[in-house]
């Protein structure tokens, strides 16, 4: 655990030369009626430049107030927030070089298309002619050439949402920011939108900081992700790392589906322990933060489990469990099992269907689970201020 | 063609049309006669500005003339009254409709302390009987010992006037998307220039509302008014005074074109809405 927050610090000093954005111990406190709440409690991150960057998390995470931080509409409370070097706390939102897509969208009414996505050029006095041509431009690249004239009410959600990122993105920001701008479309918009949205971003090799609570979202568009719970983060990294790694429960819940067990060291050699998991059962983690005695959790995605009705042979048993199917679902492409471990524990195991059609357990068969050691992810708790300030201290 | 009209001639809306039950002219009927009843007071007046009456009454119609709108200024009493009224109407309402305007706008947008009493204030202003805010604005006066007149009138109408801007203005404020003067800012409008480009547009109906309002409340006040106008004489006050000797029926000339002029402001506000939205 030690090495990898090490690797992540080092990470962060070797960026912040490059980094679009940087925030350092960023604290915000929210003050109303004697009541104060933390919405981001300790942050340091470091943007790269043309990153297609994901602020992930619940509602109420943080990751909203970070953004509004970024765009100058909340002040930090601690902490300094910088722009490619230069610290921003205290420069108001208009004199930031950064762009703003609203989850509202805030397309001004009163104005056509053209007026609204021409506003922040006219703002900066660029000459009618200019704002003409890159108006156009911009409507060309979100697609909306023909409907300039036309007022934002008149059109549909997906075409306001790109109205939005033309405004936005004609000032040529050094960095975009998105507060869940995709959360008001139904699916299969959504879903078109991703794909533009990326598409667009690598047109334009801007930054992008975009905020959202929708982990696939995150996973399929970001070139990294933070994680934020509670106004601090879990993890940063990119899709990948934060799928087949997740540092805390938290990640490894919230991203994707995980297998939770807990168990008892009973053997701690060479950085991998082997904790008790039944009568029959062996699971070996590779960890390097464990001791005999301790208790510890891990997590194992569904779709790295094997499951099987013979126990598998002692080579293979390096990671195995015995349970009790419970439930079978088949998914046409795939089955997916809810398997009792005589541990007590539910495990859900997903199966590909592909030629060992015979493979396939039912209601009620007992069963193998077995997988690879190093897909026992060994999940640390999240982290929390006390522990950051002690941190501080050592 | 046979498969195609058999389910037409089921359907409900060719049923419905041979014959309508009873119940169905209930709400018709009932519409007309409320418009009838709010809209005949007017008639009235309109009618009687055309009546040819011959007598210090106008209460019987003798004749239809249009000589009332000839001799419209010929009682120099009743002029001078509706210039009064008129001036005062217009300085109220611009006046109310900038502090009222800006009240509206903290109570619609900010939290700040002292809100709920602000807001407590502004209500009870509107709910106070006329003859209250009249009498205690008098008492006010004599004991500030400010000679009444003209000023003091004003200052009565400006204070009447600002909850009712201050009202509109805050409903439309509050079901604006917050985000749109932080958009302003975020594309590098600084807060000057976000609130003219954007905010004033956003607010403009409500503002106008809050004027006309204004401006209908000013003119034709007589309680307030009559407690606080010393020698000077307004419209209404006038015509009240008339109304013992018989009302002439310029009165009622003057009335019409009152009803005009507001009539046209609505149907430009109702256009200018209908336009807004296309």
């Amino acid at each position: 655990m030690t090495s990898q927050a090490d690797q992540q610090q080092h990470d962060t000093a070797s960026m912040v030369d490059t980094a679009a954005i940087n925030l350092r111990g960023v604290e915000k406190t929210f003050v109303a009626k004697n009541e104060t709440f933390q919405a981001v409690q300790r942050l340091d991150l470091s943007i790269g430049e043309g990153e297609f960057f994901s602020l992930l998390g619940p509602s109420g995470c943080g990751k909203t107030t970070t953004l509004r931080m970024i765009a100058g509409f909340e002040e930090p409370t601690a902490g300094e927030i910088l722009l490619h070097g230069q610290n921003m706390v205290g420069v108001p939102p208009y004199k930031r070089d950064v762009n703003t897509v609203f989850q509202s969208y805030a397309l001004f009414p009163h104005m056509t298309v053209e007026q609204n996505v021409a506003f922040g050029l006219e703002r900066k006095r660029i000459g009618k002619a200019e704002v003409r041509t890159r108006v156009g431009e911009m409507l060309e690249i979100v697609g909306l050439g023909e409907r300039g004239s036309r007022r934002p009410q008149q059109l549909s959600g997906g075409q306001q949402q790109r109205v939005a990122l033309a405004r936005a993105l004609v000032n040529r920001p050094s960095a975009l920011l998105l507060d869940e701008p995709l959360a008001a479309l139904d699916l299969k918009l959504r879903q078109a939108m991703q794909v533009e949205l990326k598409r667009i971003q690598r047109e334009v090799g801007i930054t992008f900081v975009f905020v959202t609570h929708d982990q696939g979202e995150a996973l399929t568009m970001s070139d990294r992700i933070v994680v934020m719970n509670a106004g601090l983060i879990e993890q940063v990294g990119n899709p990948q790392e934060l799928y087949e790694r997740p540092r805390t429960r938290f990640v490894a819940g919230f991203l994707g589906t995980s297998n939770i067990m807990e168990g008892k060291v009973t053997r701690y050699d060479d950085g991998v322990a082997l904790i008790d998991a039944g009568a029959d059962g062996r699971v070996l983690v590779p960890t390097d933060d464990a001791a005999v005695g301790d208790r510890i959790t891990i997590s194992v995605r569904p779709e790295k489990i094997v499951l099987s009705h013979d126990e598998p042979p002692a080579g293979d048993r390096e990671c195995s469990v015995q349970g009790t199917v419970e439930e079978m679902v088949y998914l046409g492409t795939s089955n997916t099992y809810e398997v009792r471990l005589n541990g007590g524990e539910t495990v859900t195991v997903l199966e590909q269907n592909g030629s060992t059609a015979d493979a396939t357990a039912v209601r009620g068969d007992k069963v193998w689970l077995s997988w690879r050691p190093q897909h026992s992810l060994h999940l640390v708790d999240s982290p929390s201020v006390e522990e950051g300030a002690a941190d501080d201290a050592g | 063609m046979t498969t195609t009209e058999a389910p037409r001639a089921t359907s409900p809306v060719a049923r419905r049309k041979p014959k309508r039950k009873w119940t169905y002219y209930i709400l018709p009927v009932y519409t007309w006669a409320v418009l009838l009843f709010l809209c005949l007071p007017i008639f009235v007046m309109i009618l009687f500005g055309f009546n040819d009456t011959k007598g210090r009454y106008n209460i019987t119609f003798q004749g239809f003339t249009l000589k009332w709108y000839k001799e419209l200024f010929a009682i120099d009493g009743l002029t001078n009254a509706l210039i009064n009224s008129l001036t005062i109407a217009v300085i109220a309402t611009v006046v109310s409709v900038a502090v009222g305007g800006a009240l509206g706008m903290a109570l619609g947008r900010y939290r700040f302390r002292g809100k709920g009493p602000l807001s407590l204030v502004v209500f009870a202003q509107i709910a106070t009987p006329e003859l209250v805010l009249g009498t205690s604005l008098l008492s006010l006066f004599l004991s500030l010992n400010i000679p009444r007149g003209y000023t003091t009138i004003l200052l009565a109408h400006i204070m009447f006037c600002i909850p009712f801007v201050a009202v509109t203005v805050q409903a439309r404020v509050a079901g604006l998307d917050g985000s749109l003067k932080e958009a302003a800012m975020d594309l590098g409008a600084t807060p000057v220039v976000a609130f003219r480009k954007i905010t004033l547009p956003m607010i403009m109906p409500g503002l106008l509302a809050g004027a006309l309002l204004s401006f209908a409340l000013s003119i034709d006040d007589f309680v307030t008014t009559s407690f606080n106008a010393g020698q000077t004489v307004t419209f209404p006050l006038w015509v009240y005074g008339a109304s013992r000797l018989g009302i002439p029926a310029q009165v009622n000339v003057m009335g019409t074109l009152i009803f005009l002029f507001g009539l046209i402001l609505a149907g430009y506000s109702i256009l200018a809405g209908r336009r807004k939205k296309d």
